[in-house]
């Protein structure tokens, strides 16, 4: 059977293999997990209990329920003064997963340029293909900490170009962006007319300044697809709910394509959500609190063992440097697997960049990552 | 600094050198933060959660909630009487509280006479202890913020992107 020419021209995901070696293998300590090992607060899980019992298993307006498109539209008023009216600029998504691809199919068209940064997380280029785009990578550099900057995406702009996606923090080197840095990029993707789909899903790990929305910078809010979902903030990843909150049009153009694929997110989620946001702020801190602790611990745990790893500003992923140990990202990983039992994700499962750096998750506990990074300490003792 | 009483608090054994890391201080100041909080009984000792109730051939002990009514003293108010009382080694927590009655101790013993025995002769017979009505625990379900069946974890799938 002859499958589209489209999907056949995305490259399938080159560590596939890799990823199945983990998986078959037993008693790894994973730290190439990207979701929370906490597990949803109780005060959410019961609530969701209690809808079950209640009833509620049916479809919800396409758009989510109402009551939780408010509570994620006072959400960010109270916090971020960011104001979306639940009726014209909310959508709720089946996790940002699916925002991504709404987002790219609603605003390109065949042939359209993309800016996408490289590294970064696996879906935006074969999504952005697969929605007729045309990705342009933008190599990011170790020296800045593989962020973007200005002078970066303008060597990149050229005709055509309509649109970027931008993550931060960002999986998979934990970097995000100060204000005073996201009004430098703001400015280019106003000079140049760019609609920005910004994934803000690790906004609360964000440890050493306050998380500053695109779409709260001067002229930004007209062009930027704000996404935003509970997986990682309030640890609910297989609960898939998102959102993408933005101008009116895009919001109904998305709507228009997740009514006929997804129809709705389910409701057992959304429900779930809404008890999230009323009430869950404490666990939030707490997780955070958590996940700060570890971000000092493993940094400063993986330079002291003499891997090169910048302390990164948000998420649960550092992203070290291997070049030294004369390895590439895949040997590493395969080799620090098979000789210690630590799973971690080659940097290149993330682009080309991603090359001589391994992605480690630190959500994962505390013993975990003593005896990890133990574990590694030794497999560099022996494979330097 | 606080913050080193909560790591402690999770998990007792977490060392100097690891907390340092954590709040990234240094190890030297970590050590004398701990030396003090010991010093000033803010920690009062470092204990293992036990759950013994699955341990195999165990002798099981028992426990049991005893709510005491005492007359509080001239001078004294609650703490001479409540002294008295939670001096006995059979005594494992002893709170004072509002309402109905007074004291709440938590009472330990080989078996249900022991108990009995400890409640009838030696506390109901203090002066100043009116009324006593014990409560015996059947089974513990969370102590001390700590749930005390395994619960079986729904393991996440060992690498994702």
């Amino acid at each position: 059977m002859k499958i589209s020419k489209l999907v056949e021209k995305i490259k399938p995901s080159g560590i596939r293999e890799f990823f199945d070696l983990v998986i078959g293998m037993k008693d790894v300590i994973s730290l190439g997990v990207g979701e929370p090992d906490f597990v949803t607060p109780w005060n959410i899980c019961e609530s969701a209990i209690f809808s079950l019992e209640k009833g509620y298993t049916s479809y919800t307006s396409n758009k989510g329920l109402y009551e939780l498109r408010l509570a994620i539209s006072r959400y960010l008023n109270n916090k971020f003064s960011l104001s979306y009216s639940p009726d014209r600029n909310i959508l709720v998504t089946t996790g940002v997963s699916e925002a991504v691809d709404l987002a790219l199919r609603a605003i390109l068209n065949r042939g359209d340029k993309i800016l996408v940064s490289d590294p970064s997380y696996v879906s935006y280029d074969p999504v952005s293909e697969l929605a007729g785009g045309k990705v342009i990578l933008v190599k990011t550099n170790e020296s800045d900490n593989f962020k973007l900057t200005p002078e970066l995406i303008k060597r990149h702009i050229s005709k055509g170009v309509k649109a970027i996606v931008l993550n931060y923090p960002a999986n998979p080197t934990g970097v995000s962006y100060s204000r005073k840095e996201l009004l430098a990029l703001s400015k280019i993707f106003i000079d140049n007319d760019l609609i920005v789909i910004s994934d803000e899903i690790y906004d609360e790990l964000t440890y050493d300044f306050p998380h500053t929305p695109l779409a709260t910078l001067p002229g930004m809010k007209q062009r930027t697809i704000y996404l935003n979902g509970f997986s990682k903030a309030f640890a609910m990843t297989g609960w898939r709910v998102g959102y993408a909150c933005g101008p009116e049009e895009i919001i109904s153009a998305m709507t228009k394509i997740h009514q006929y694929t997804m129809l709705c997110s389910p409701i057992m989620g959304q429900l779930g959500a809404i008890e999230a946001l009323r009430g869950s702020a404490k666990s939030v801190l707490e997780m955070k609190r958590e996940y700060k602790r570890r971000r000092e611990f493993i940094v400063s745990k993986l330079n002291e063992i003499g891997l090169c790893c910048a302390m990164p500003e948000g998420t649960f992923y550092v992203f070290p440097s291997i070049k030294k140990t004369g390895m590439n990202s895949a040997d590493f990983a395969k080799k620090l697997l098979y000789k210690e039992k630590v799973a971690v994700v080659p940097g290149t499962a993330f682009g080309s960049q991603g090359e001589g750096h391994i992605r480690i998750a630190y959500a994962s506990s505390m013993d975990n990552l003593k005896e990890a990074t133990q574990r590694i300490e030794h497999f560099l003792k022996n494979n330097a | 600094m606080k913050e080193i009483l909560e790591i402690l608090e999770k998990d007792a054994r977490t060392t100097p050198e690891e907390i340092a890391k954590m709040l990234k201080k240094n190890v030297s100041v970590i050590k004398k933060a701990i030396k003090k909080y010991e010093k000033e009984g803010v920690i009062v000792k470092y204990k293992t959660v036990l759950n013994t109730d699955i341990l195999k051939d165990n002798v099981q002990k028992v426990k049991a909630l005893i709510e005491v009514r005492v007359a509080p003293q001239r001078g004294h108010g609650f703490d001479h009487i409540a002294e008295r009382i939670y001096r006995f080694p059979e005594v494992i927590s002893c709170y004072l509280l509002s309402g109905s009655y007074d004291l709440l101790l938590v009472v330990e013993g080989r078996d249900i006479q022991e108990v009995s025995s400890f409640v009838s002769e030696r506390l109901a017979t203090i002066d100043n202890v009116n009324s006593t009505v014990t409560h015996f625990i059947l089974k513990r379900y969370k102590a001390d913020g700590d749930i005390l069946k395994r619960i079986e974890r729904n393991n996440r799938i060992a690498i994702s992107f």
